[in-house]
């Protein structure tokens, strides 16, 4: 008895998104076949009809920046008529040391500046990005168990573009995860890669746009060069991983290989807007050798060809298998369960769906205890199942997320989010938890019993110390935070 | 000391007439009382319920001090009635703690009472049934989600403004005494969300137990937190004087309103004083200090109303009458309750006082309780809002038919 409760909550912890009030009335006996029958290429979509696709989102935020860049320039035009009738700044009495550089304080010393109303089309596409983000925090708090939406995040990181790429991310993040990643999540890891890198938001973000072939025509007339961060990525992050066997000229060769892969129409119009766009011109022309194979030059099909042969790579197998179980399970991944999913990798020829259930009826899966925590986004959303709270402030969700050191769909590299214990229980990252869990607890704790809650939560399994924490909390509130404190809580 | 048998105060005290009028047309429904509706409105009463959440040792609040076996249990926590550890002397049985000079005046002024030995019915030791018990009305721990001064406020007459102007309940969720069919609104201090360096402790202490690696994790952040902000962090509990002062003059300032609620609530966390409570100084006495200054507030913003505002204290239980192991108390039963404003006939103590020995405490360790705090809570709003012991018994109160309200409470 006692077992079947701990593998329950080891199994919530590990593979779900946390407990909500019946979950574990529910799915408590047969969690394992529950998780698995998540394992469906319909529940790793968001279906939320009204948020934009790739081409839709490039169309809105293109249209913004162009007028962005009309006002702008008409400012620029206003300003200099402006400083013919006022006297050079040097000869102004004021010498503001505090001034901003450029700030327009200048001509009147004493009269604070009002802050100036925020550009409404920046606003407009922050809402894009926000619209996104709530879609997939309330299908995180409504799905039963939450593992499609764990695999997701999982592959979502592993693939990840970053927001702080400028305007343009803001719009397509959503877009990109839904079409690219959650489209696929369920399907081949092939097919996944070649649409994550035919993408506009990686093109976007790993530079790939600007590399042009030096043999190619654009090339030879412009003197512009190879870009190699995304074949570097690549190969390093997406696919066969540090030490998967490439050497630099490989790098250098593939990077040759994908020139020309762009976006129509970030800044010019081609062909009505946004997507994948093969421009010839930028194309280095000749084979190119990629680890010891020669890839003939068809074009667009060149860069394809090497991308297919990377997801079949024995290396890609076995760097998936080992990030899986990294991710998962453990910071030392048991050998047993990395080598069961690398081979289900080669064997199935990288069926997502067919290494998701491999991973979900290991036995090492299910040995414990949790020596993970959740990540600052897991147990946010966690948070807000064990405590019946609605996904309404989304800034606030995401404020909380850059406390604790992962911004939201904004990883400060292209390797994703780290979740290795020792980097997420950074100390600053816990001390947000507990003011986040105190400010959930507040509003929640109205209607919740900590104690009746922590109960439903995980029953049995809960400690003696945790459950006398609770019991003893002075206020309601301070006992269902220390219920979201608890090491059962924060432990998967 | 003004020491009354439990069951003989009520009836031994003049009746208002107010109280009068409740207790003896107490078989009217209220529409058959337009007169004393309109009576009410002209008066525009205030009353506030500020809550004690954690159980307030009354025994440090009001300190029993001619008590003969107050000191021993006391240790090094007792007052005395002089020297270094001199209460305020509110008549030559009882003390009052000397971080509360404002309640001490107002005594003087007759304009504030303490009940002592009083208790909600509850009589087991968790804060959360206690708080429910005490805040729901119920005569023991049920599910319910309304609370007593809600449905007093329903049972009102239509026209009585309190009735339509509804009541404040001040923090971040409503407290489940306000919580009903009433219309409540609430209201928070800016920057409530500072006052957790309990729950840090308490999680603190759940992770040295169980978790090294967060323990260490966290008392990391609780040191940066503190390097940051150049203070100590407060291990010593919960509670903040500071956000007490500025919820008082908060809700005071809406109160003042035309159009603002004349019934609110207040709670005051951290009174859970398990470990080093303090005596004249320490913890408590900061937390009285707090609650103290909440007083002078009120009186300071109501200006002329403070003369029809009655303000009750109440808190879940109270506290062991031995000190404990840590120098602090343990959870009891029997507590104070207090009551100040310029209706309240105060300059009393009203207790039935039922001593310190070991046979004369509840289950030889606390304080026993000698009043019902539900006969307080009837007692004001039969006074204050003329509500009729019959609807108190029914309603707002259900099944405590056999518990008169306490009579003469106010003024």
């Amino acid at each position: 008895m006692a077992a079947s409760d701990d593998l329950y909550r080891l199994g919530i912890q590990r593979f779900g998104l946390g407990g909500r009030q019946d979950t574990r009335a529910t799915f408590g006996s047969r969690l394992r076949d529950a998780l698995v029958a998540e394992v469906d290429p319909k529940a790793a979509l968001l279906g939320d009809q009204r948020l934009p696709d790739t081409a839709r989102a490039i169309q809105i935020v293109t249209e913004i920046q162009e007028r962005q860049r009309e006002a702008r320039a008409q400012k620029r035009q206003l300003a200099q008529v402006g400083a013919k009738a006022m006297p050079p700044a040097g000869n102004m009495q004021n010498n503001d040391m505090l001034a901003a550089p450029g700030s327009t304080t200048a001509g009147k010393p004493d009269a604070p500046q009002p802050r100036p109303p925020e550009d409404p089309d920046a606003i407009r596409v922050r809402d894009l990005l926000l619209d996104d983000v709530e879609a997939r925090l309330k299908k995180a708090i409504s799905t039963d168990l939450g593992f499609a939406e764990r695999w997701v995040a999982f592959w979502s990181n592993h693939f990840c573009v970053a927001l702080r790429r400028g305007q343009i991310m803001q719009g397509l993040a959503g877009a990109y995860e839904r079409e690219v990643i959650r489209a696929h999540a369920f399907g081949r890891f092939g097919d996944m890669l070649i649409a994550v890198e035919t993408h506009p938001a990686m093109l976007h973000y790993l530079d790939q746009r600007q590399s042009i072939g030096p043999n190619s025509p654009a090339g030879k007339r412009r003197a512009k060069g190879l870009n190699e961060n995304l074949a570097r990525e690549i190969l390093e992050l997406h696919t066969l991983g540090v030490g998967g066997g490439y050497k630099q000229q490989d790098v250098t060769n593939f990077a040759k290989a994908l020139t020309g892969w762009s976006v129509s129409n970030f800044e010019e119009m081609i062909d009505g807007y946004g997507g994948f766009f093969f421009a010839p011109n930028r194309h280095e022309p000749g084979p190119q050798m990629v680890l010891g194979k020669s890839y003939t030059d068809t074009g667009k099909g060149q860069g394809l060809a090497i991308l297919d042969d990377l997801a079949r790579h024995p290396a890609t197998a076995r760097f998936i298998a080992n990030k899986l179980t990294r991710h998962f399970i453990s910071d030392t991944p048991p050998a047993a369960l990395v080598a069961r999913l690398e081979q289900d990798f080669r064997k199935s020829g990288g069926d997502l769906a067919s290494l998701a259930r491999v991973l979900l009826t290991a036995p090492e899966s299910w040995q414990g205890p949790g020596a993970k925590l959740r990540t600052p986004y897991e147990f946010i959303v966690a948070s807000l199942r064990a405590t019946d709270t609605p996904v309404d402030r989304v800034p606030r969700f995401l404020n909380a997320l850059n406390l604790m050191g992962q911004p939201f769909w904004n990883p400060e590299g292209p390797n994703g989010h780290p979740d290795d214990l020792m980097t997420i229980a950074s100390p600053k990252a816990i001390k947000t938890r507990l003011e986040f869990a105190l400010q959930v607890a507040r509003p929640a704790a109205g209607k919740i019993d900590p104690r009746e809650r922590a109960e439903a939560l995980y029953g049995p399994s809960l400690s003696g110390e945790t459950r006398t924490a609770i019991a003893r909390a002075e206020t309601r509130p301070q006992g269902l935070a220390l219920l979201l404190m608890s090491p059962e809580f924060q432990r998967r | 000391m003004t020491i009354l048998p439990a069951n003989a105060c009520c009836e031994a005290m003049p009746m208002s007439r107010r109280g009068l009028l409740g207790a003896g047309l107490s078989f009217f429904a209220w529409t058959h009382m337009p007169r004393i509706a309109s009576a009410a409105g002209a008066r525009d009463p205030r009353f506030l319920t500020i809550i004690l959440r954690g159980a307030l040792d009354g025994l440090s609040a009001l300190a029993p001090v001619g008590d003969p076996d107050y000191a021993a249990l006391r240790e090094g926590m007792a007052l005395a009635r002089s020297g270094e550890n001199a209460g305020l002397m509110l008549d030559d049985f009882f003390a009052l703690h000397p971080a509360m000079p404002n309640f001490a005046r107002l005594y003087a002024a007759k304009q504030a009472l303490v009940v002592h030995a009083v208790a909600s019915p509850y009589r087991e030791r968790s804060h959360f049934d206690g708080q429910d018990v005490l805040e729901s009305g119920l005569a023991g721990v049920g599910k319910i989600d309304s609370g007593w001064l809600n449905r007093a406020i329903q049972a009102m007459p239509k026209g009585e403004r309190v009735a339509t102007h509804g009541a404040l309940g001040v923090g971040a969720i409503t407290p489940l005494v306000l919580r009903g069919d009433a219309p409540v609104m609430g209201w928070a201090p800016q920057r409530l969300a500072e006052s957790n360096d309990d729950l840090a402790r308490r999680v603190m202490d759940l992770y040295n137990h169980t978790d090294p690696v967060l323990a260490k994790a966290l008392q990391s952040g609780l040191t940066a937190d503190m390097l940051a902000r150049g203070s100590e962090p407060d291990n010593r509990g919960g509670g903040n004087p500071a956000m007490m002062a500025r919820a008082a003059s908060g809700a005071a300032r809406l109160m003042m309103k035309e159009e603002g609620p004349r019934v609110a609530v207040l709670s005051f966390d951290g009174w859970d004083t398990h470990a080093n409570q303090g005596g004249v100084k320490g913890r408590l006495a900061d937390l009285l200090g707090g609650l103290d200054g909440a007083f002078a507030t009120f009186e300071r913003e109501f200006g002329a109303s403070w003369k029809d505002t009655t303000i009750l204290v109440v808190t879940e239980f109270g506290r062991t009458a031995k000190v404990n192991g840590t120098e602090g108390s343990d959870h009891g039963t029997a507590t104070v309750a207090m009551l100040a404003g310029g209706a309240v006939r105060g300059g009393r103590i009203v207790a039935d006082w039922p001593g310190l020995k070991a046979g004369q405490l509840h289950e030889a360790r606390d304080l026993r309780p000698t009043t019902d705090l539900r006969a307080v809570m009837k007692g004001i709003l039969a006074d204050q809002f003329g509500l009729s012991a019959a609807v108190l018994a029914d309603r707002v109160f259900p099944n405590s038919a056999s518990l008169k309200p306490m009579a003469g409470l106010i003024a």
